[in-house]
């Protein structure tokens, strides 16, 4: 029953990296439709949660249910029902953006979209011939949203989505949050931003030293 | 989608990049061209050796050549974290394994002609047995293929990768440089029943690390770092 209702389910979660502990025992549940935020400091862990949540990351202690599935045993199906925006793009320098929407598309088996839609919301549609590797850092955060947001995810991992973008981007990529649960998606926000990302979310999950502190009226 | 479909997706995707890049046309080619110039000039053509070690010197050449191609398929995963883009994907990683091998088998393909036509010029060869030479060419380059791609993502996962490929890898593909070279000698003497046991091996060889990297390229994938 807690599958069903859980977008994500964290138990006692231990992550190392090499012989430093991320995470450090996260204890964390995520209702499906949920908008939640996670803050705190440089190194709590926020990035690595995400990354596990995704299953890029491998859990040597503790249970992770993702989508009501174990990501241990189910980490493929699990991969495709999600979408993850991190400090990276996952890009190919040599593709230009439409090449790099179409593959991601079709490497999570869909059929590439007609890309003027993507490309547009975005503020994508003069760049779609232009190779990756020649955009801006806005431009590439722009992209990176654009091929996580085509995937139709349930879920949304999103890490500093706002760095980068000049403020009509940050207010289009805020309306695409707030739209988000209406659309059955759960979205995870990892935020130096607070107010803003505040102002998107239902709750705030606060993170220090690999360990949930949880603000104070917060629920558990 | 299909295994095979997603090979061919990774495999396109892959030659794509290259076709943009140029890096198989503008250095991967050209050093292979230099290292078979080299070798002419070392063994003096005037003293008649090269025609007699050609085979083995093709060998070399393409394999040297191969270690850029291979450590070039698995940089542009890393480049921009694109590697956790395709783990996102949900893509198998036997179709990564497949569609790599691919990509990198057509670049050996283009690679092997170029340096052939070169060998031919250069170090006055006269092919026998043009069967002989193209079967064992095919199995050489699935074997190399093959191989590289897996031990490349074994490379991948290490800091040292650019040089731990190669240490990791030349004495692996040793029965192919010796298959490929007893063959190809077979096929420029016209002895192509001499071939066939070398050829045998080559496809052994190949078949062996092509199941081996369906089976456990999706785990070595996921671990690499």
């Amino acid at each position: 029953m807690e599958a069903v209702s859980n977008a994500v389910s964290l138990r006692s979660v231990v992550c190392l990296l090499g012989r430093f502990p991320a995470l450090a025992g996260v204890d964390l549940r995520v209702r499906r439709r949920e908008v939640v935020l996670l803050s705190g400091p440089n190194g709590a862990g926020k990035s690595t949660l995400l990354r596990v949540l995704a299953g890029l990351l491998p859990v040597h202690r503790g249970e992770v249910e993702v989508l009501g599935a174990d990501l241990r045993s189910d980490r493929r199906s699990v991969r495709r029902r999600l979408a993850l925006v991190g400090h990276d793009t996952f890009c190919y320098d040599d593709l230009t953006v439409a090449e790099n929407l179409r593959f991601a598309a079709r490497a999570a088996g869909r059929p590439a979209r007609p890309a003027p839609e993507v490309l547009a919301r975005f503020g994508l549609s003069g760049l779609a011939g232009v190779r990756h590797g020649r955009l801006s850092a806005g431009q590439r955060r722009r992209l990176s949203l654009a091929v996580a947001f085509d995937r139709d995810a349930e879920l949304l991992l999103l890490d500093e989505p706002h760095a980068g973008l000049d403020d009509a981007h940050r207010a289009e990529l805020d309306m695409l949050i707030a739209a988000a649960p209406g659309e059955g998606r759960t979205v995870v926000l990892a935020s130096h931003e607070l107010e803003r990302a505040r102002a998107l979310a239902d709750r705030e999950v606060r993170l220090e030293a690999g360990v949930v502190r949880e603000p104070a009226g917060a629920p558990a | 989608m299909s295994l095979v479909r997603e090979a061919l997706l990774v495999a396109g995707k892959d030659l794509r990049i290259e076709a943009r890049s140029r890096v198989t046309l503008a250095q991967i080619v050209p050093f292979g061209g230099i290292v078979v110039l080299l070798f002419a000039f070392a063994l003096d053509p005037a003293r008649g050796n090269l025609p007699r070690v050609a085979p083995g010197l093709f060998w070399v050449a393409v394999l040297l050549a191969a270690l850029m191609a291979l450590s070039r398929s698995f940089a542009v995963e890393s480049r921009n974290s694109a590697r956790d883009g395709l783990r996102l994907s949900g893509l198998d990683g036997s179709a990564v394994f497949l569609g790599k091998a691919m990509a990198v088998a057509a670049q050996l393909v283009a690679l092997e002609a170029v340096l052939g036509t070169l060998v031919v010029l250069l170090y006055d060869v006269h092919v026998s047995a043009w069967s002989v030479v193209l079967l064992s060419a095919v199995a050489a380059t699935a074997g190399l293929a093959a191989t590289g791609t897996l031990f490349g993502v074994l490379a991948a996962g290490s800091r040292r990768r650019e040089t731990l490929l190669p240490l990791l890898l030349l004495p692996v593909v040793t029965p192919v440089m010796l298959g490929a070279t007893r063959a190809f000698e077979a096929g420029l003497e016209g002895a192509p029943s001499e071939a066939w046991r070398w050829i045998g091996l080559l496809v052994l060889f190949a078949v062996l690390y092509l199941s081996a990297g369906v089976l456990a390229f999706d785990a070595l994938w996921e671990e690499a770092e």
